[in-house]
Formats: C-alpha cells, structure tokens, sequence
C-alpha cells in the first residue's frame, strides 16, 4: 500500500514535470493577425475557439492589420521588434514577404498535419502552395453580384463577363475595385482576346491601351470602390446595378441579408489566402505557433471553417467535409468559388505577373482615372 | 545711468554683490540657474516631442533621397559598371561577374527581390528578373571550374587550405576578385547560413573568381600550388557567364536594365522627388514623365484646390453660427456650443458613413428631391463619389475648426463698439463691416490655417465619398506606405506636402501677418 503511493506518487511527479517543461517551451500567449469582419469571425469560430478548449491557458489576441501586414511587417523588421505570431495574408503578399526575407520558409509536410487518409500536407495542398513560405487557408474570388429587380433589364440577366460593360442592354451603374488588377484582365477577354493570352496583350502597349478603351466605356457609369464592403452595400441600396466583389461578401448579401442580388459567377478569378510565420520569431513563440498552426490547417478544421463562411477549404481533402452553414443551415457547397457548377470559366491571379507590373500599371490606371 | 555706472565701474572696480562676487557675473549665474530650471521642466516635453514626432518625420524625409540599397546589394556590379562604355550593348563579362557574386551572396541572405522591387518602381520586369536569378545563380554551370581545380589538385577541394591561402597578403593583392569573392562567401557562410567555413565546401563563384584572377593576370608569387594552378587554367574548359544569366531570362542580355542599375547606383537619389512631380531620372538627364503616367501634379493641384474650397465653405457657414453663439445669452450659447462639438464625439467613419447614406443617387436627400419635384426620378444628382461628395463631407467634418476660433475671438468683442458705431449714425451693415468685422479678422486666420492645414492631409474622408475625381495626394501617399510599399516615393511626396504647407504659411505671415491670428 505504501508502496503503491510512493510509486504513483513519483510517476505522478515525473508525469508533471515533462509536462511541465513541454509546457515551458512554448509562449501561452498567441497574437494572430486577420482581416476582421465574417472572415475573420469564421477563424475564430473553426480554430481558435476549439483550440483555446484543448489548451485552457492559451490566450489568443486578434490583430484586424491583415490589409497593411506587408507594410507593418517590414517596419518591424526594420525596428527589430517583431509583435506578430501568425500573419493571415493574401497570396500575392506572402510571395512578396517571402522573397523580402519576412515571413519564414518552412517544409510543409512536417510542420502540417497530413490528411486523415495519410497524404502528406504538400500532395493536400496541391499547387496552392504558391510559395515556401505561404500555408494556404481558403480559396476566394473575386467575382460579379447583379440585382435581380431591374426594371430596364426587361427581365433579361447577365450570365457573361462582358455584360458588365454592355451599357445598352444592362443600363445602370456598375461598381469596379479602384485598381488595375482583374479590371485590367475582365477588359481584355471583352475585348475579343483569349483567356490564354491576356497576360501576353497586357504586356504590350497596344494591349493595354485595348483594356482601357474598353474601361473608358463605361468609366464614368462607375463607382470605383477600395474597401470590399462597399459594393455589397451599393447593391442592397440600389445605387448600383452590378458590382464587383468578394465572393463571400456578396454570399452574405444575397443568403444573410435576403437582398434581389445574384451571382455573375463568370470569369470569376480566383485568389487565394492563408497564414505566414514573421520571419525571427522568439523559440518559444515559434512553438507555440507550430503547435497551433498543425492544428488550424488540418482537414477538419479547414472543412469546419465552410460553414460559416463560402469560402472554398485550400485542402483537396476537405472538400467533402464542407456541410450546412451553421446558422442558416443551407448547404454550403453550391456558393463555393469552387463548385464545378460556378467554375466554367475561371481566370487565375497571376501573381508573377503583376509583381512585375503593378507599379507600372496601377501609375497608368490611377493617371486614367484621374483624367 | 548707464554713463554714471560705467564712470563708477572704471573709478572702483566692478560692483560687488553681497558675497563678494561680481555683480555682473552674479546675475548671469542666477539667469542661467533660472533658464536650467526652465529647460528641465520642459525636458520631457521635449524629448517626448523629438522622439515621437521630430525624429520619425526626419528619418522619413531622408528615405525620400536615401537609396543605398542598390550599391549595398550589388556592390561588386556598381564598380565594375563604371568601366561600361557603350550603353547600346551589353556590358562586358566583367560586370556579369559581379553581378554574379552579388546575386549569389544577395540570394543567400533573401535580399536579393528587394533590391528587385526598387529597380521595378524604376523600370517595369526588373522584380522578377531578380526573383529568378536568385534561385537561378545557384544552378550555374560554374561547378565545371570547381571540378577542373579539383582535378589538378585534390586540395583545392579543402576549405581549410582555401583559408590559409586567402591570409596571405600578397596572395590577396595577386587575387583581388578572389579575395573579395572569397570573403563575401566567408561572410555569408557563418551570417546566413550559421556554418563554419573551415568546414563547408567554398562555392563554385569562388572557384569562377580564382579562374578569371589566373586567367587574366596569371600569377608570379610564392606558392606553388597557385602556380601550377596558373599555368593550367589555359587549358581549362571555360563558361560564359552571360549566356549564363541569358539562360535565366533573355531580359539579362537588354543594356537597358544595366543602365537603370547604372543610373540608380549612387547612394542619393533626386528620383523619388522627380517621380513626385511627374518627371524621370534617365541616363540622358532629367526628363518629363511620359503622359499616361502622370498623375502627382493634377493630385497636388486638386488638393490645394479643394482644401481651398473647402476652408472658404467653412468660412462661409462657420461665420454666421460664431456670430449666434457670440451673441446670444449665455445659456443658450452653451447649448448650442453643444450641438457644434457632439460630431467631435462620434467618430470619422460613422460621419463619413451617414454622408454616404444622405448624399447618393438613392440617398435621403435625392429622395427628397424627386418628391418634392426638384429632380427628375431618372436623373438623380451625384453627390457623393465625386468632388463634390469630398467637399461636402470634409466641410462637415471640420466646421467645428473653424467654428471654435471664430467664437473665441467674437466673444472679446465688446458690444459697445458696434452700439457706439450705431449711435453715430452707422447702418447696421457699415456697423457691421466697418466695425466688427475687421475685429473678427484675426479669428478668421486662425480658423483658416487650420481647417486649410488639417484638410491638405485629410485621407479617410476622400478615400470613402472621393469616388474617382475627388481624392486627394494623401491617397496616393497612403497607397504607397502600405500598397507597393515605395517608401522612398511615399516619402517625396510627403516631403513636398510639407514644404507646400511651410511655403503657404510663411505666405499668410507675409500678407496677414501671423501675430494677426488669434485663438481666443
């Protein structure tokens, strides 16, 4: 009897003891940084509330900084200070953070869960995986929403990009994000030229010109919005008749908020975001941050954050995961970006490409629309 | 007095205090205990101010002129392009080599795509050029001169011997490329990679480097085994590195990306100023930006012009409301103060956002407007999204700014003066004009230079209602700190915001004159 006490006493101790130092090599705090609003709502709701369960002493901090994550992180670089554990980024800004040194390279099959059948993160993942240092979340798209009540329409809808710059059957103000990107491209493939070579046609000086005499048409017929949330509010109050937008922003119109809206979803272009570990980071708050991170990237989670937002999970393995939304209760997987039925043209982001030429083009498209 | 005591001075010596000491040395010691004691107790005022708000904005305007990156990154490549004569062709071997070792070292410490961004605000494709040749430099075929040194003599191959060579000082001075090469890799093994480099294998563009010191001086000195090197390298197979960096992309092969790195190679730059007022820093001088490009004059331009707009809108409604407040009894004027000061209490973005709900096409007042008959139903107004929206919300937001100095200054204003005025046989406009209103001048002034200042920087307000003709240069300000991340542009462009605002208030001094604005 003794014995057996002294025994499971000792165990008892040497249990907590490893415990302890497992415990001790990671930071109990977290600070993650995000977009705010439903996206961010769908994190905290898929990962990190299920993961504060699991780890009851881990406290979880929200930054809504993701719009300017490239700029802070590089004034924090600059400052040697680096206040950021897991930076959730668009694509085209974790490859920029990636090529400055930034954000941090990591092997994604051994800092991610492989899939529940046994396929590594990286075969999961697919091309998504855009760049080292990028672990993909969703896949998003930018894409059109119309309102269903136009009388001027007579009844007729638009199912083709180029309707968008079709004034006379579908009179009304339209809305276009106040940059080059996607505009540039949805002007092209109006303009007559293939999908395969828009990018061949931007680069050359006639094919630019093509994409903003084809914008000019309907450049004073339009609101030039900069935050995303602007043409889902023009849509509800009528201030505009087609818009452009996030495809889950114009889900929440349409399913939350019950308004006459409708997907265009052609030439819908896909984008994509995900997390980034600043580059520097302290061991202690590194582990923490793989510990959470193995476990907010894994198939169900991924599969769990569908349902509250129409996001598409960035893992092949998720897919079938995706269910109802969780307080609607319709099913989700018809308003993903990626649902065969919405995806008959799609156009990809380049993002090569328009590192190259932002700077260059959006000094153009600003200078155009100043005029 | 002052005769009487300069003819005791010289009489008796100088005046004495109490203690003993001279008078005249007494008082400047009791001054400057004063000024010290003054100077402390605004010391942390002061030191809070340089850092949080001097410093900040210097070192922001030094990173409009600053570019040390380009000869930081591609030290070897900036030297060695000042030999290139012939800016229609390519450069010679010489500068491929460079940059070859400066891609190599900048790769490995990942800094080699910022350098790539920087050249891009300069010329469009040079950002992946650089992202490419990055990974690219690694995957040379250079490892043919490792192999061949190798082969001569196993111990090239030690990195142990390449470190007892590379002490020797006349060896050095023998070598220059190699050495340098040598040391860039010695630096990058145990900075980038944590190695020790008495333990790693040197990397093929050492090897390349010792190939082109022996090929082109050959070598006289003591050792041996870099005489037997030298002899042999004759025979050795070469590689051309221009075809090498053509293989990566055939933009390597374009004189016109050499020049940008040419012309942007010193560690100042006028380039971000000159970008900043439409024009461009070429190898042939300083030229006009070409016409689709330039958009920072007609910013500048719209900005001065709608904050002037916008300040006399304020004068405008502002004077009348100071007037009431000035003039009515106490107890109402607080109420009404009141009213003036509640939009201080609410934020920025919710008065913007109401702006939007009143002002567009299917906004309240459009609706108003259609139902009374003004406007047609078809033809709605455009108020928002335009200059227009712009200057009625940024009126608005700081009438009060304009409200509370013009107030302050009315209330000094005795009544007497007009009434005097009015008994003498003024109108109530001559009263008015003659009388009270030059008394209220000064509060005008200040009101103006605040508003004006405040709204020449404003950046939430046109970014929401601006629509496409009514944003301001602070937009593009913003879009490059955060955006595209053109520090340096960022910084030009603020910098001749600043000067503008200098410029204009050292204007009002000389016509108004300073001491002619009041608070209160």
């Amino acid at each position: 009897m003794k014995l057996k006490s002294a025994l499971m006493l000792t165990t008892g101790m040497a249990m907590s003891a490893t415990m302890a130092s497992a415990e001790a090599h990671m930071a109990d705090s977290l600070t993650l940084v995000s977009w705010g609003g439903a996206y961010q709502a769908s994190q905290v709701a898929a990962y990190a509330e299920p993961y504060m369960e699991n780890n009851p002493g881990v406290e979880i901090v929200w930054d809504e900084s993701s719009n300017e994550a490239v700029a802070r992180l590089r004034a924090m670089n600059e400052a040697g200070n680096i206040t950021w554990d897991l930076v959730d980024v668009v694509a085209s800004d974790a490859i920029r953070l990636c090529d400055e040194g930034l954000a941090m390279e990591i092997d994604h099959d051994e800092v991610l869960a492989p899939a529940p059948d046994g396929t590594p993160a990286s075969e999961d993942f697919g091309d998504l995986i855009v760049s080292d240092c990028f672990i993909p979340q969703i896949v998003y798209s930018t894409t059109f929403g119309y309102r269903t009540d136009v009388e001027e329409w007579n009844g007729r809808t638009p199912d083709d990009i180029c309707d968008v710059f079709d004034l006379e059957a579908f009179p009304g103000q339209r809305s276009l994000e106040r940059r080059p990107i996607n505009n540039m491209e949805w002007a092209l493939l109006c303009s007559g030229v293939a999908e395969e070579d828009v990018y061949d046609m931007l680069e050359t000086e006639e094919g630019i010109q093509m994409a903003f005499d084809k914008l000019e048409t309907i450049r004073d017929e339009t609101v030039w919005w900069s935050a995303g949330a602007d043409t889902p509010q023009l849509l509800a109050d009528g201030e505009v008749v087609i818009g452009s937008t996030y495809n889950g922003r114009l889900f929440s119109v349409i399913e939350e908020q019950d308004q006459p809206v409708a997907m265009l979803w052609d030439a819908q272009v896909y984008d994509l975001d995900g997390w980034i570990i600043p580059e520097g980071l302290p061991e202690d708050r590194l582990a923490r941050v793989l510990d959470f991170l193995y476990f907010a990237t894994d198939t169900q989670r991924l599969g769990d954050q569908a349902a509250y937002i129409s996001y598409g999970p960035a893992r092949a393995s998720s897919a079938p995961l995706v269910g109802d939304h969780a307080e609607l209760g319709i099913a989700m997987a018809p308003h993903m970006p990626t649902d065969p039925a919405n995806a008959e043209r799609t156009f990809l982001y380049n993002y090569e490409w328009w590192a190259d030429y932002r700077d260059d083009l959006d000094a153009r498209f600003q200078a155009w629309l100043s005029q | 007095m002052t005769d009487a005591a300069a003819q005791t001075e010289a009489k008796s010596g100088p005046v004495l205090a109490a203690d003993g000491r001279p008078l005249k040395a007494s008082l400047r010691r009791a001054l400057r205990a004063q000024k010290m004691r003054a100077l402390l107790l605004i010391a942390p005022l002061l030191l809070f101010i340089m850092i949080t708000f001097i410093l900040p904005i210097a070192d922001m305007l030094f990173r409009s002129v600053e570019n040390q990156i380009v000869s930081e990154t591609l030290p070897r490549t900036v030297v060695a392009l000042e030999d290139w004569e012939d800016h229609d062709q390519p450069p010679s071997e010489d500068v491929y080599a460079a940059l070859y070792y400066d891609l190599f070292e900048a790769a490995e410490f990942r800094i080699h795509s910022r350098v790539g961004s920087r050249l891009n605000y300069e010329m469009t494709g040079v950002s992946s050029l650089f992202r490419q040749s990055g990974r690219g430099v690694g995957r040379f075929d250079t490892d043919i001169y490792t192999d061949q040194f190798a082969e001569l003599d196993a111990d090239w191959a030690d990195p142990r011997v390449w470190a007892t060579l590379m002490e020797d000082e006349s060896v050095r001075a023998a070598l220059p490329e190699t050495a340098s090469a040598y040391d860039g890799w010695v630096n990058v093994t145990i900075e980038a990679n944590e190695d020790d480099p008495l333990e790693e294998d040197v990397e093929d563009y050492v090897y390349t480097a010792l190939y082109r010191d022996l090929a082109a001086r050959g070598y006289d000195g003591s050792s041996a085994m870099l005489s037997e090197a030298a002899e042999a390298v004759g025979a050795f197979e070469t590689v051309s590195l221009r075809e090498q960096f053509a293989e990566i992309d055939e933009d390597w092969l374009d004189p016109a990306v050499f020049e940008t790195i040419w012309v942007y190679s010193p560690n100042y730059t006028a380039g971000y100023f000159l970008t900043a007022v439409d024009l461009q820093l070429t190898a042939d001088g300083i030229e006009p930006q070409s016409e689709d490009l330039r958009v920072y004059l007609t910013l500048f331009k719209r900005t001065m012009f709608m904050s002037l707009v916008i300040m006399g809108s304020c004068v405008l409604l502002g004077y009348p409301i100071a007037f009431l407040l000035a003039n009515l009894p106490m107890r109402i004027s607080n109420i009404l103060l009141i009213l003036v000061l509640l939009p201080f209490w609410t934020s920025l973005l919710v008065r913007t956002s109401a702006w939007k709900v009143l002002l567009q096409q299917q906004g309240v007042i459009n609706d108003i407007l259609v139902w009374i008959g003004l406007v047609a139903d078809n033809d709605r107004l455009a108020l928002i999204n335009n200059q227009t929206g712009t200057i009625i919300a940024m009126t608005h937001i700081l009438l009060p700014f304009m409200i509370l100095p013009l107030y302050s200054v009315m209330q000094t204003i005795p009544p007497s003066y007009v009434r005097a005025a009015k008994s003498l046989g003024a109108t109530d406009w001559t009263a008015f004009w003659r009388v009270y209103f030059p008394q209220s001048v000064p509060g005008i002034g200040a009101g103006c230079i605040l508003v004006f200042i405040l709204a020449i920087g404003y950046y939430i307000t046109p970014e929401l209602v601006g629509g496409r003709t009514g944003t301001f240069i602070s937009n593009r300000i913003a879009y490059h700190i955060s955006t595209s991340l053109n520090w340096g542009l960022a910084a030009a462009l603020g910098s001749i915001l600043l000067i503008l605002v200098l410029a204009l208030y050292w204007a009002y001094d000389r016509i108004v004159g300073i001491d002619n604005v009041k608070l209160g």
